[in-house]
């Protein structure tokens, strides 16, 4: 998202995805519960429709920025298959950061259409 | 990221490695479930995650702070090329050591004589209570710091309202032995507030109080200080309520102060304090009762609210009162008209008094900037070497800078080795500072005036000391990494290929240093003859008596009970029995010491006029000036027939002749002294003339000096002193007196003291001046040298090539030596000359502190220069001689 801060030295979000929506995107995965890297990655793809292709290598990074900022916090635990997983579960400062993101996106949304789609009534 | 985290790298990076290995086991897992062969799951799996390593990379420098990162890689870098270089190691973390040590050392004294506050209860609001003015004040001055008399001191306390407790004291030697030689303790007289006053709580029992100070108390206590404590009572808790004898009366211990308490005296450390009160029980004539006697120094709390302007003010306006009713029966006109015109003030005291500041302050400034002088040297020699590396590394460093390093990044590695030699040097220098700095207090003290500083090592100087090492570090270090990096690298790399000499300008920097330090080093060098020339002036003079071979002997009589009509005879028999003894050449009695510090002066009346030169006294006894070696001129000596009963008779010197007879023969003439009014004057015949000799101090010039015949005293006190010459050992000869001594008056105290030590006592200052410039003078000689040498084989070095084609086309060896030999002439001209032009400026600052030569001495200053320029070509001769002897073939293989 442009509104969030690049660090310095951090290399630009792989893809076509604009910078800072695999925050919000993480951060939405995780308003639903805890979960670990991997299963992450499947959600964000899964939830896409795999229109979304998350580099499984950059989400790493991700989290442990997020987990710099403190909005989100890590724990080890057991995957589903009985892995030992590092989980990550939302605070309530990635919370907040979650809803002044996503409304921040829907206005970027609402800007960029108004850009595309004139209205034509 | 947080500084947390940057120190926790490692467990970071090991959390993430543990992270990835576990996303690759569930994806593998996934794909396995699939139905992949394991093989291919794990393959697909690391394809799905990318290079991990570029992830943890990634993540590692999210977690690193980039400026601490670079400087410790640095700093690790510069240790390794240390390692490699222990040689220039060593002798860059030595020179630095002393450098910074001599100059840490010098100003812990100063901070600890000047700066620093006394260790009691909020020093700011401490100010000393005194007459305005030094002068003008007459009668007996005891102790050393005397400022006020008792009677002013009762005065004040009654009527001053700017303090909420005033401190007096007043010092004394006490002796706690009973017969036999005496074992001094440094007393104080305080009064029964000196304590709580300054904010002194006891370490141990109690500290005085009004209780403990009323007049006439027969029974007092004492107050101990630590160190006395420790020293004399084993600091032994129950040592309350011991008794020990001091001037053969017992007082009881009843606290001891903490240890950093010495008093307010910086310099000095007080043993015991006794109340004022008990002053009279130690002294023949008692200050409480004399007006004229001043001993006391007094100090003051101001209260709060009030400055050391308000309280000046308010003691401005009791003043007169209190002068008008303190006045001295006894003085004179003038002395009453210059006493009722005094005036009281307030001033600060909160870093204590001291008269060290007095004789010192200036010395220890004066080396201060020596020993800075010293370190600049030094840096510039470091700073040579590191030049001389820096270009040796001329070429990697350009390539760095080519592929596309910041210069920032190569000028902070350059910097990171000096860095790591001045903290080690800085660090070397807090040790040497602490091992040298007691050596200067050993140098200012003698046995009979121990010299105390407290020399705990506080903010400031650590201070001082870090901001030494760092700058030391940017002067060595900065300016040759700067450089380093200043060539273009193209031109760099070609210079270094097969460049047959090298330019002019790349040794500017080099040239300029060694100027440098060869002109610093000559100042250094003149002050330090300049200082011992003063001393062996001093010691050379003439002082109109002959210090070899003679020791004074102080008897204090008062235990032995002799009355006082009985002491005139008491005294000559003592003096017939010493003169009489196997070792003692002569003997006789002398009131005063010359050169001790004590004197004792007055005006004379010829022919019925007060004379307004002062004349300085002394009262001697018969064979006086044999045994001092002062050659007589004219007339005749004292002698035993020179009874109280027969005219009074004195004996002057050439220059009281000079100054009230015109230098004429003065035997047979007659003076009074003058006394006040009501005191008769005895009428002195002189009845022999001497030679001049000094009086009071080395430096003086010769004073008008009359001597009175010691016989012809009726009532004398009941001390006795007596100057003998002897070629006898010094332990033979005292133990002979001190027998002697005994088996006639067993209860008497000596104190022996040799001449020899009483002028050494006299030029403490000009010894200290003379042995550490000289020292440093010879430090900075050398390090001048050692620059020069070194910039000298550099430029052989750097100029192998040329050389060898110059001996190759058949330049004579001779001229190859020439040509350097020029070089460093020229560069050692232009140092002396500027460091000629500086020492006579320097000498200026030490004027004062010279003896028998100015401070632009032209001897001096040719004998330093002629002295530094032969070692330094001495010294640019070795790689001279070196250049000459290059092997052409070789020198031209090997680049």
């Amino acid at each position: 998202m442009a509104g969030t801060m690049p660090k310095r030295g951090n290399p630009p979000i792989q893809g076509e995805m604009l910078q800072g929506t695999l925050d919000l995107l993480i951060l939405k995965t995780l308003a639903i519960g805890p979960a670990h890297g991997h299963s992450i990655a499947h959600a964000i793809e899964r939830r896409s429709d795999e229109v979304l292709q998350v580099e499984h290598g950059s989400l790493y990074p991700a989290l442990h920025r997020l987990e710099d900022r403190t909005w989100i916090a890590s724990f080890w635990g057991t995957s589903e298959n009985n892995r030992r997983a590092r989980y990550y579960r939302l605070t309530p400062a990635g919370r907040r950061q979650l809803t002044e993101q996503t409304s921040r996106w829907d206005e970027l949304v609402r800007a960029i259409n108004g850009i595309l789609r004139p209205a034509t009534d | 990221m947080s500084l947390f985290r940057f120190l926790r790298r490692r467990h970071w990076d090991d959390e993430r490695a543990r992270e990835l290995e576990s996303y690759l086991a569930i994806e593998m897992d996934e794909n396995v479930a699939r139905g992949m062969a394991p093989e291919e799951a794990r393959a697909a799996a690391r394809r799905k995650l990318g290079n991990p390593t570029r992830i943890k990379e990634e993540i590692y420098q999210m977690n690193t702070i980039g400026f601490l990162d670079n400087a410790w890689r640095d700093l690790k870098y510069g240790a390794r090329l240390l390692r490699l270089n222990p040689g220039f190691a060593a002798v860059a973390v030595l020179s630095l050591a002393l450098g910074v040590g001599a100059n840490t050392a010098i100003f812990q004294l100063l901070d600890a004589i000047r700066i620093r506050t006394l260790p009691v209860e909020d020093p700011r609001s401490l100010v000393e209570v005194r007459i305005d003015t030094k002068e003008g004040r007459t009668g007996m001055f005891s102790g050393r710091r005397p400022m006020l008399t008792y009677a002013l001191f009762e005065r004040i306390r009654e009527q001053q309202q700017a303090f909420d407790g005033l401190a007096a004291q007043g010092t004394i030697r006490l002796n706690m032995a009973a017969s036999g030689e005496a074992r001094n303790a440094s007393g104080l007289w305080v009064n029964g507030d000196f304590f709580t006053t300054l904010g002194v709580k006891p370490f141990l029992g109690r500290v005085f109080t009004a209780a403990d100070d009323r007049r006439g108390c027969s029974a007092p206590p004492f107050v101990a200080s630590y160190g006395f404590w420790q020293r004399e009572l084993g600091g032994d808790p129950a040592a309350i309520g011991r008794t020990v004898v001091f001037e053969r009366h017992a007082y009881e211990l009843v606290g001891v102060t903490p240890p950093r308490f010495f008093g307010v005296e910086v310099g000095r450390a007080f043993d015991v304090a006794l109340p004022l009160c008990s002053e009279p029980l130690s002294r023949v004539e008692s200050g409480l009762e004399r007006r004229d006697l001043w001993f006391l120094s007094v100090f003051g709390r101001l209260k709060h609210g009030w400055t050391t302007e308000r309280a000046s003010a308010q003691l401005a306006t009791i003043s007169a009162g209190i002068f008008q009713s303190t006045l001295p029966d006894k003085y004179r006109p003038d002395d009453v008209k210059n006493y009722l015109a005094f005036k009281l003030a307030a001033f600060p005291a909160g870093t204590g008094v001291s008269n060290l500041r007095r004789d010192y302050e200036t010395p220890l400034w004066l080396l201060l900037a020596t020993t800075g002088l010293v370190l600049i040297i030094a840096c510039a020699n470091l700073a040579n070497l590191m030049l001389a590396r820096a270009t040796a590394r001329e070429r990697e460093i350009a390539v760095r800078l080519a592929i596309g390093a910041s210069r920032g990044r190569v000028v902070s590695q350059l910097l990171a080795e000096s860095l790591l030699l001045s903290a080690i040097g800085g660090l070397g220098g807090v040790l040497v500072a602490q091992w040298l700095s007691r050596f200067l207090v050993d140098l200012m003290s003698t046995e009979s005036n121990r010299m105390f500083v407290d020399l705990t090592v506080d903010w400031r100087v650590f201070a001082f000391t870090g901001a030494l090492a760092v700058a030391t570090c940017l002067i060595f270090g900065l300016t040759p990494a700067v450089r380093a990096t200043d060539a273009e690298p193209a031109m760099a790399m070609k210079a270094g290929s097969r460049g047959a000499t090298d330019t002019r300008e790349r040794f500017t920097l080099r040239r300029g240093l060694v100027i440098v330090q060869v002109a610093m080093s000559l100042v250094l060098v003149v002050g330090a003859l300049l200082f011992v020339r003063s001393l062996r002036n001093l010691l050379i003079l003439d002082a109109g008596f002959r210090q070899d071979g003679m020791l004074t002997v102080n008897l204090d009589l008062r235990g032995t009970g002799i009355p006082e009509v009985g002491r005139r005879h008491a005294f000559s028999e003592l003096t017939e029995r010493i003169r009489g003894l196997p070792g003692v050449e002569r003997a006789a009695e002398a009131f005063i010491i010359p050169v001790s510090g004590s004197g004792w002066n007055n005006r004379v009346v010829l022919d019925g006029t007060a004379r307004k030169e002062n004349v300085n006294f002394n009262s001697v006894g018969p064979d006086y000036f044999r045994t001092m070696a002062t050659p007589m001129l004219a007339g005749r000596d004292f002698t035993e027939a020179d009874t109280p009963g027969r005219g009074k008779v004195a004996i002057v010197t050439e220059q009281f002749a000079k100054t009230f007879f015109d230098g004429q023969s003065p035997v047979g003439r007659t003076f009074q002294i003058e006394e006040g009014a009501g005191v008769d004057r005895p009428v002195y015949t002189i009845v022999g003339l001497v030679k001049d000799a000094k009086y009071t101090d080395l430096r003086e010039e010769f004073t008008p000096i009359a001597f009175v015949a010691a016989t012809q005293e009726a009532k004398p006190d009941p001390f006795l002193q007596i100057v003998l010459r002897s070629q006898a050992p010094l332990t033979t000869i005292t133990s002979e007196v001190a027998a002697a001594v005994a088996s006639m008056q067993p209860a008497s105290v000596l104190v022996f003291q040799t001449m020899n030590s009483v002028v050494k006592e006299s030029l403490m200052r000009e010894r200290m001046m003379a042995m550490l410039s000289g020292f440093f003078g010879l430090l900075a000689g050398l390090l001048a040298t050692i620059g020069l040498y070194g910039v000298m084989s550099y430029m052989v070095e750097r100029r192998k090539n040329e050389i060898g084609i110059r001996i190759a086309l058949g330049a004579d060896r001779g001229a190859v030596v020439a040509m350097i030999m020029r070089e460093a002439g020229t560069l050692l001209l232009a140092g002396l000359i500027v460091g000629g032009v500086a020492s006579v400026g320097a000498a200026h600052w030490a004027r004062a502190l010279l003896f028998g030569l100015g401070p632009g001495d032209p001897a001096t200053l040719a004998a330093a220069a002629t002295a530094l320029a032969l070692v330094a070509i001495m010294a640019s001769y070795v790689p001279a001689w070196r250049a000459s002897r290059l092997e052409p073939t070789e020198a031209l293989r090997e680049e």
